[in-house]
């Protein structure tokens, strides 16, 4: 039994895997996950409206789910909802209200609600419109906690009601119907409005079908201005994103000349059908509009299904689940059992890494970038890099200790990345300064590997340093080892903080005409370079030892967290404070705990429980 | 003997204070631009012997750190020491000795770099030609003698001798130059909107004053300077109010000739110029996200007989006779293009310090690794 222990514990990890690639299954007869799979135009790519659903939700609420007393609904469900029958989705509760003065300004009393719906806050609209006017006269950095919690709140709405006037106006009765009925004025009113320009008087008839026809196009001219989803394709064959247009603009276009789109037309007919329920009637069309646009448009939309796969395994949650396993396991290995468990741990690491280095690589096939462009994609880099890194480490020394180091790092680095992602879309487009995949590629990866490997010895020497001074299980021998483990990957991280640094300088020669500007991001990564330097001249001196490199290499993960976070918190700290401000405590303290596990590692040896002398005639005896 | 000097030089423990040092210098000088700026923060940390504080509450600047300068060049004379004394050429030590020949070269670069390099910027609208960049942050005075029809006659006064106050002469000017007042950053407001009566100021026209305003810290918002400005002969003396921010030359006459006087941001002039031909500003469909930036400008050079159109975009500057010139900004409803200009003679040092730091790292991390391989193998 015990020598199939490792096989035992690769296979749950494997059904774990294959069970989050199972198709999901629709929640009721309309065909809604084909429906996700429809492409728009936002934010200057075109995506799956499975990843608008899921990006959106979580800009606005923080969840990927919306829970209503005991009710979920997935993402997909709550923008078809937005989109179609926003009347259902206003009574949904997804804005998060927790700052007590915003409560007060609405006089709420109840502090038990957390969730509150657009509904809820409908006759607070106008307080919201005149607060945040005047919170927006604030320099951001000077905001108060009330007056950036008002602001968040009405981005979070304005992005709510663009998502409800996507494809029709909200405050249309019935889409399809009044299509038709544009359909039907729109000959009279064109004709009256040349008779107006040539000056001839209008008849009775004329002048309704030009006032019609007026009004129908103010509506959608209003409709088109406020356009944040552009769900048609303009013209068949064009596949570029400059071709894609809101409904209201598509609209319009007809007024100038020109038919209805049959996108445009399928769309009303899905709203009608939805808000109707009928799922058959709904479903056809949806199979008609589905076919229109990969046919036509199929190098624009290549890459949807791939977007939706993606989107529904979610690898790095996948991911961040089997490293807790791979934590847990790895550790009890210390204590039992280590080469069977300690082996069912490091197969079931591979594994996690497998997965990993998917989810990496579809972001890169789906962006067309290299693996980082934002801090975001850092962190899951970070991640990986040092996943990879311990592996090696462990297939050198399999003594577990890489495995519980490589399932901590990945899963924090993966959580961390989480809590970057709730802003919007993760694979944004890249500013004009950054559009270059040649720097992206080379400078970038390789410092953000410099910053997995100084973190890595980091982490490395906190596993030695617990378990020196908390247990007993340490012993020379170990420590020694244990240090030219950090020693080995101190000087890669010195290799790659250096080489990534300077790759910076050549791009910055190359772009800017100037090599080193010290930039406060440069600045950030020149620090990594010279701590690591230091710590190799302190140990090839003579001046440090076993302990004394340990110490080091942990504050090497206060000087990496400076640079990776503390930095982008200055220059990023004068335009957007809000976002910053969660991560500026976190980042205090992540400091601070570093600086107490240094203090306890300057403790005298005698006194570590490895060490003590009580414990040396047992380690003896051993 | 020179060994006997030198040695305490070698010494490890010296580099890594200096190690420790550079730490808190760049640290520090990274936090203090959200205060001082860049520009600031680099002048005040990194291109200064040693970093002064002031006592809160007195005038006394006290050093509490060396400056770049001073770190740079201490850790320079261990690099150079330790190679001096100890070098013995052993290919398991090669790596560590191009490595740190590499790092010489970077330090050596930057040092020159801070010494000689200009950056400067150049403000075109579309269809502007401009044979000159101008100073971020230099001042100057000019005097210019238009009475050439052929050429202008100019003499320029840097700040440095504005803001002494003492009074100017010089043999191209048939006149004495004082500067009565001036403000090394300045805004112009309403009269009755200045409160106290300490405040200094310079009246321009019937409403409106100049008066001094903090030193500008970032880039985006340089320094506006204005001044008071007399310009005296023996016959007579007449006082001019001058401001950047107004953009006010004035002209005056002496002995029959005119003369112009303006304060403006330092100019460097080039034997050759550039034309603005067409900005062009890309977003992302959809977004306000900027895609790119691009400005279509033409050179065209005298002396050469050069005279071509290039295009400069993000990542792709236009380098002609030793200037670099990249997309900075733009303004005026994307009709201006502001580009920067950077001279750098040293530039081509820190590519053979970066080849060389690279190699030798590879290098010697290689031998480690083998020699560890090799051990436990044998283990």
């Amino acid at each position: 039994m015990k020598r199939w222990l490792p096989h035992l514990l690769l296979a749950i990890g494997i059904l774990i895997a294959v069970a989050a690639l199972r198709p999901p299954k629709n929640t009721d007869e309309f065909h809604r996950t084909e429906f996700g799979k429809l492409p728009v135009l936002v934010g200057g790519r075109v995506k799956p409206m499975d990843t608008l659903a899921r990006t959106s939700l979580l800009a606005i609420s923080g969840k990927q789910i919306v829970r209503n007393g005991k009710e979920t609904t997935l993402a997909l469900n709550w923008l078809m909802d937005t989109l179609m029958r926003p009347e259902r989705s206003d009574q949904l509760p997804v804005f998060s209200i927790t700052n007590p003065d915003v409560r007060d300004l609405f006089g709420w009393r109840d502090d038990a609600k957390k969730m509150f719906s657009f509904a809820d806050l409908k006759s607070n609209l106008g307080k919201i419109e005149e607060q945040s006017a005047l919170a927006s006269k604030m320099e951001a950095a000077q905001r108060t906690p009330y007056q950036r919690e008002i602001l968040k709140l009405r981005e979070r709405l304005l992005l709510y009601l663009r998502l409800k006037n996507a494809i029709q106006m909200e405050d249309s009765p019935d889409f399809g119907r009044e299509l038709a009925d544009f359909k039907n004025i729109l000959a009279p009113g064109l004709a009256a409005m040349d008779a107006e320009k040539a000056g001839t008087p209008l008849t009775d008839d004329q002048r309704v079908a030009f006032a019609k026809l007026l009004d129908f196009a103010q509506r959608h001219q209003r409709l088109a201005q406020a356009a944040y989803v552009s769900a048609i394709p303009r013209t068949p064959g064009d596949a570029t994103a400059h071709d894609w247009q809101h409904i209201g603009e598509a609209l319009i276009s007809v007024i100038q000349g020109g038919e209805i789109a049959p996108a445009v037309q399928n769309y009303a007919s899905l709203i009608s059908a939805y808000r109707a329920e009928k799922p058959a009637e709904f479903n056809t069309i949806l199979a008609k509009q589905t076919a229109l646009i990969s046919h036509d448009y199929a190098a624009a939309t290549r890459k949807i299904g791939f977007e939706t796969f993606f989107n529904q395994v979610q690898p790095f949650y996948l991911a961040m689940e089997l490293y807790v396993l791979i934590f847990i396991l790895a550790f009890v290995s210390w204590l039992v059992w280590p080469e069977e468990i300690g082996r069912g741990a490091y197969w079931l690491l591979w594994l996690t890494f497998a997965i990993h280095t998917f989810g990496l690589i579809a972001r890169m096939w789906l962006q067309g970038r290299p693996p980082v462009t934002n801090l975001y994609s850092s962190a899951i880099f970070v991640g990986w890099g040092a996943v990879l890194l311990c592996l090696i480490l462990e297939k050198i020394n399999r003594n577990a200790i890489a495995s519980v180091v490589a399932a901590a790092m990945g899963f924090v680095t993966l959580l961390i990345a989480h809590h970057l992602s709730v802003d919007g879309d993760t694979m944004e487009m890249l500013r004009a300064v950054l559009d270059t995949n040649i720097w992206l590629a080379t400078h970038v990866v390789v410092v953000t590997l410099g910053y997995s490997a100084t973190f890595l010895a980091g982490f490395l020497a906190t596993v030695f340093i617990l378990r020196g001074v908390f247990t007993r299980s340490l012993d020379r021998p170990m420590l020694k080892s244990g240090a030219t483990m950090v020693y080995g990957i101190v000087c890669f991280a010195t290799l790659f903080s250096f080489v990534g640094t300077i790759l910076g300088g050549i791009w910055a020669d190359q772009s800017w005409g100037r090599f080193w500007g010290w930039d406060p991001k440069e600045n950030g990564a020149l620090l990594i370079v010279i701590w690591n330097a230091l710590i190799l001249h302190a140990r090839w001196g003579g001046l440090i030892r076993e302990r004394g490199l340990m110490v080091l290499a942990v504050a090497g993960n206060i000087v990496t967290s400076f640079s990776w976070f503390g930095v982008n918190m200055l220059g990023v700290g004068l335009h957007s404070y809000g976002f910053m401000d969660a991560a500026y405590k976190w980042l205090i303290g992540y400091d601070i705990s570093q600086l107490i596990l240094i203090a306890i590692a300057l403790v005298p040896l005698k006194y570590w429980r490895s060490f003590s002398k009580k414990t040396a005639p047992a380690l003896v005896a051993v | 003997m020179v060994r006997k000097i030198l040695l305490p030089f070698t010494s490890l423990k010296l580099t890594i204070v200096c190690f420790a040092f550079a730490m808190l210098l760049v640290f520090f000088g990274t936090i203090e631009q959200v205060h001082l700026g860049i520009y600031g923060a680099q002048k005040k940390y990194f291109d200064s012997f040693f970093v002064f504080w002031t006592i809160p509450g007195t005038i006394r600047h006290i050093p509490v750190l060396p400056g770049g300068y001073l770190l740079g060049g201490v850790t320079l004379l261990n690099l150079l020491a330790a190679q001096a004394v100890r070098f013995k050429f052993s290919w398991k030590k090669s790596g560590i000795y191009f490595l740190h020949l590499g790092v010489i070269l970077l330090l050596l670069g930057q040092l020159f770099t801070s010494l000689f390099a200009k950056e400067a910027q150049m403000r075109l609208d579309e269809g502007q030609t401009k044979n000159y960049s101008e100073s971020f942050t230099e001042k100057e005075l000019v005097l210019t003698d238009t009475s050439d029809s052929k050429s202008d006659h100019v003499v320029s006064i840097p700040e440095g001798l504005l803001t002494s106050r003492a009074p100017i002469t010089h043999p191209s000017l048939p006149f004495r130059v004082e500067v009565s007042q001036y403000f090394r950053n300045s805004t112009a407001v309403a009269k009755d909107q200045v409160s106290s009566p300490n405040i200094p100021r310079l009246e321009v026209g019937p409403m409106a004053v100049l008066v001094p305003i903090a030193l500008a810290t970032t880039s985006e918002q340089p320094n506006m300077p204005s001044a008071e400005v007399k310009i005296i002969t023996p016959e007579q003396t007449q006082t001019f109010i001058l401001s950047e921010r107004l953009r006010s030359p004035k002209t005056f006459t002496v002995d029959g000739k005119t003369w112009h006087i303006d304060l403006r941001a330092r100019r460097f002039y080039k034997p050759f110029s550039i034309k603005l031909n067409d900005f062009t500003h890309k977003i992302y469909a959809g977004t306000d996200i900027p895609k790119d930036f691009s400005s279509r400008v033409s050179i065209s050079d005298p002396a050469t007989g050069e005279k071509r159109d290039a295009l400069i975009y993000m990542n792709h500057p236009l380098r002609y006779e030793g200037n670099t010139y990249y997309q900075l900004a733009f303004d005026n409803n994307d009709t201006t293009s502001i580009l920067q200009v950077v001279r750098n003679p040293s530039w081509l040092l820190p590519y053979i310090a970066c080849t060389l730091v690279g190699l030798g790292l590879l290098v010697q991390f290689s031998i480690h690794l083998v020699n560890f391989s090799r051990k436990r193998r044998t283990a």
